[in-house]
């Protein structure tokens, strides 16, 4: 095999392995929502947006910090608690008055709020992108490999390793949270059933509070590693958030498994089909495999069929 | 809403009366007269806002047949209107068809369209359907702008834009479509009301009915004798063959169309004109239209006087205008869903009630 051909292979695989990461973790922000409250969140690159401007922001006013490390550990955790209030409040404001609402009803709700959370972000910080001032993941020299008969090395950033690692250990501590703390459980109780779970003593409410704030603080930090991997924050963030979507209904809408497969594998798709075929496949041909599968399969790979009474 | 006391009808034909009482019609002639003389009172500029609307109307109507009364979610809106539009626009730019002949053949091939992209219908429901939507506005859009025939030359260049040929009303020179507003107003009147009654008429047929049971619940539709199959696939070609000719008067409308009039924003736009005009009503389809159409303009005037008397200045006015159209889209999109889930439709109808039963309003 052409040693070119190797490389070229080596650099979609480990493209593909660090933006599937990503979509992973945004995914798990909307099948979080979908299964806790049955709401398609389609705000969640707008979820995006606002976590990356408010780390921005955060990131400016600290660099005043003397030790990079400090500011931008203090810039994350006032993202996470300022994410959080905003996840709380689009719960509370906008979306509990729906409950009960037809699908279409809560769609639109959620594109509503999209748009606000969009011109807010413009009217604060306008539309030109803006740098990040401390890099929040130290940029090291890139790895270099090389072959016999290659024309160039291949450089690899470090930097995707670290995303990687990030994703692996917001996704995993999900995963944990899910499968062993109290209010994890109490999530997946209202998932399943809301009349139960409240019989149980569960609250509704709050759970529906953490639900939001979880999946905002994921989006949040997807937000920011975005900003990280295109040098600073843009307008151009809730983009990434709709490629999430052929991820999600690849998955299966409630399946956990489902969005970090789906994830990784519309990565692959779309960089693989980009690399080799067309670069311009990028954008469709998610929606073409995705098309082809629901075919097969209605409710994606992994989601759960729902049984209907009349 | 109140019940009428009064209207007894005698025969078949009195009751089948889309306006059955003299008030209504009276107040439909009154509508005709203004409609008519609109033209002559407002600017050319309110004019060719008029003629968005109308056209938003049409494909708000396609769209509610789809969304409102049959119950399916369409994300796809932009691409069929992309596709009417270009459709309509390639068969008069490279087989030279005269504009209305082409203007009816777009409805035809975005039905066609649209039922290819409805198969997938009977297997998927909700946000899975809505996503599998979404994929045909990428798809579309993808082909649009990759294309190369589709892309035309303005000036010698080429570009993703598509040039339109004059299209004249009755061969006259001095009727142009593409921008004498005053023409193309009481074109699209007449294509307006053709759609509006064919489409109330729909639903007093047995397509209509099985739409609205597929709606109400699928199952007990099939159990009924409903071929789901069938009546799904058709309400997403007759929702696209409106949808198409919305497409199309966008064309004879305009003198170049690109891709960028037809993304998803614009499934969003319309999305919105139905939800906030009333999901399932052709006035809700026809109020909303107007409602998300204008109220972009309406943003912009304001803007303009702050503009003249020195309130903001010119460059505050270019920044801020698209954040502040957008942010109050938004807005009242939500407010409208929690307020009044069901449309102006429902707020004005009951605007009408309290009037009516005035001061008695219980």
């Amino acid at each position: 095999m052409n040693p070119d051909e190797i490389l070229k292979f080596l650099r979609l695989t480990y493209t593909a392995l660090s933006d599937g990461a990503l979509l992973a973790l945004i995914a798990l922000a909307l099948v979080l929502i979908y299964k806790a409250t049955d709401v398609i969140n389609f705000a969640n690159g707008e979820f995006m947006l606002v976590g990356g401007y408010i780390g921005y922001q955060l990131l400016v006013w600290l660099q005043v910090i003397e030790s990079p490390s400090v500011a931008v550990l203090l810039a994350v955790i006032g993202m996470v608690v300022a994410t959080t209030l905003v996840g709380v409040l689009v719960e509370r404001l906008v979306l509990r008055p729906l409950i009960g609402e037809p699908i279409i009803s809560v769609i639109m709700v959620t594109i509503g709020l999209s748009n606000v959370m969009q011109a807010i972000v413009g009217l604060i910080w306008g539309k030109n992108p803006r740098p990040l001032p401390i890099d929040i993941i130290p940029r090291f020299s890139p790895f270099r490999i090389e072959l016999e008969g290659a024309r160039r090395p291949l450089n690899l950033l470090p930097d995707t390793l670290i995303i990687l690692v990030i994703a692996f250990i917001l996704v995993g501590g999900l995963l944990l949270f899910f499968s062993r703390s109290k209010h994890g459980i109490a999530m997946r109780a209202t998932a399943d059933d809301q009349q139960a779970a409240m019989s149980m003593g569960i609250s509704i409410r709050f759970i529906f509070a953490l639900t939001w704030s979880l999946a905002a603080i994921a989006a949040a930090v997807a937000g920011l590693i975005i900003a990280h991997v295109t040098n600073g924050v843009s307008g151009d963030i809730p983009g990434v958030g709709l490629r999430a979507f052929p991820v999600i209904i690849l998955g299966g809408l409630d399946s956990i498994a489902g969005a970090i497969i789906g994830g990784f594998a519309i990565a692959f798709i779309e960089t693989f089909a980009s690399g080799y075929i067309d670069p311009g496949l990028k954008t469709v041909s998610p929606y073409l495999v995705l098309l082809i599968v629901l075919m097969i399969k209605p409710y994606g790979l992994f989601g759960q069929k729902r049984i209907e009474r009349v | 809403m109140a019940v009428q006391s009064g209207i007894y009808h005698q025969t078949y034909e009195s009751d089948m009366q889309l306006r059955p009482t003299t008030a209504q019609r009276v107040r439909l002639i009154l509508a005709i007269a203004f409609v008519l003389l609109l033209p002559f009172v407002v600017s050319q500029n309110e004019v060719r806002i008029v003629n968005k609307v109308m056209i938003a109307a049409i494909g708000a109507i396609g769209l509610n047949i789809l969304v409102g009364y049959t119950g399916q979610i369409s994300l796809g809106q932009g691409a069929f209107l992309g596709v009417g539009a270009y459709a309509c626009g390639l068969l008069m730019v490279y087989f030279q068809v005269p504009w209305g002949l082409a203007l009816i053949a777009a409805a035809f091939i975005t039905a066609f369209v649209g039922a290819l992209f409805g198969l997938p219908s009977l297997r998927l429901k909700g946000l899975y359907l809505a996503v599998a939507t979404l994929a045909a506005q990428q798809i579309v859009e993808w082909i649009i702008i990759r294309w190369d025939p589709i892309d035309g030359t303005i000036d010698g260049r080429a570009t993703d834009a598509l040039k339109i040929p004059s299209a004249f009303l009755f061969g006259n020179t001095a009727w142009r479509l593409n921008d004498n507003e005053n023409a193309f107003y009481y074109f699209v009147f007449v294509v307006l009301v053709v759609v509006v009654l064919g489409a109330v008429n729909l639903f007093r047929t047995h397509y209509g009915r099985a739409f609205i049971a597929i709606r109400d619940q699928d199952i007990a539709a099939e159990v009924m004798g409903v071929n789901l199959f069938y009546y799904k696939v058709l309400a997403f070609a007759i929702s696209s063959f409106l949808v198409g000719l919305a497409g199309g008067l966008t064309t004879i409308h305009s003198t170049a169309i690109s891709f960028e009039r037809f993304t998803i924003e614009v499934s969003i736009a319309y999305l919105a004109m139905i939800i906030v005009g009333g999901l399932g009503s052709i006035s809700g389809a026809i109020y909303g239209a107007a409602f998300i159409e204008i109220l972009p303009e309406i943003l912009r005037s304001i803007g303009q006087t702050l503009v003249q008397n020195r309130i903001v200045s010119d460059q505050v006015f270019v920044t801020v205008l698209p954040f502040v159209q957008q942010g109050t889209f938004g807005v009242l999109i939500i407010l409208m869903l929690i307020v009044e889930p069901e449309g102006i439709r429902k707020l004005w109808s009951n605007i009408k009630d309290y009037f009516r039963l005035w001061p008695f309003s219980y």
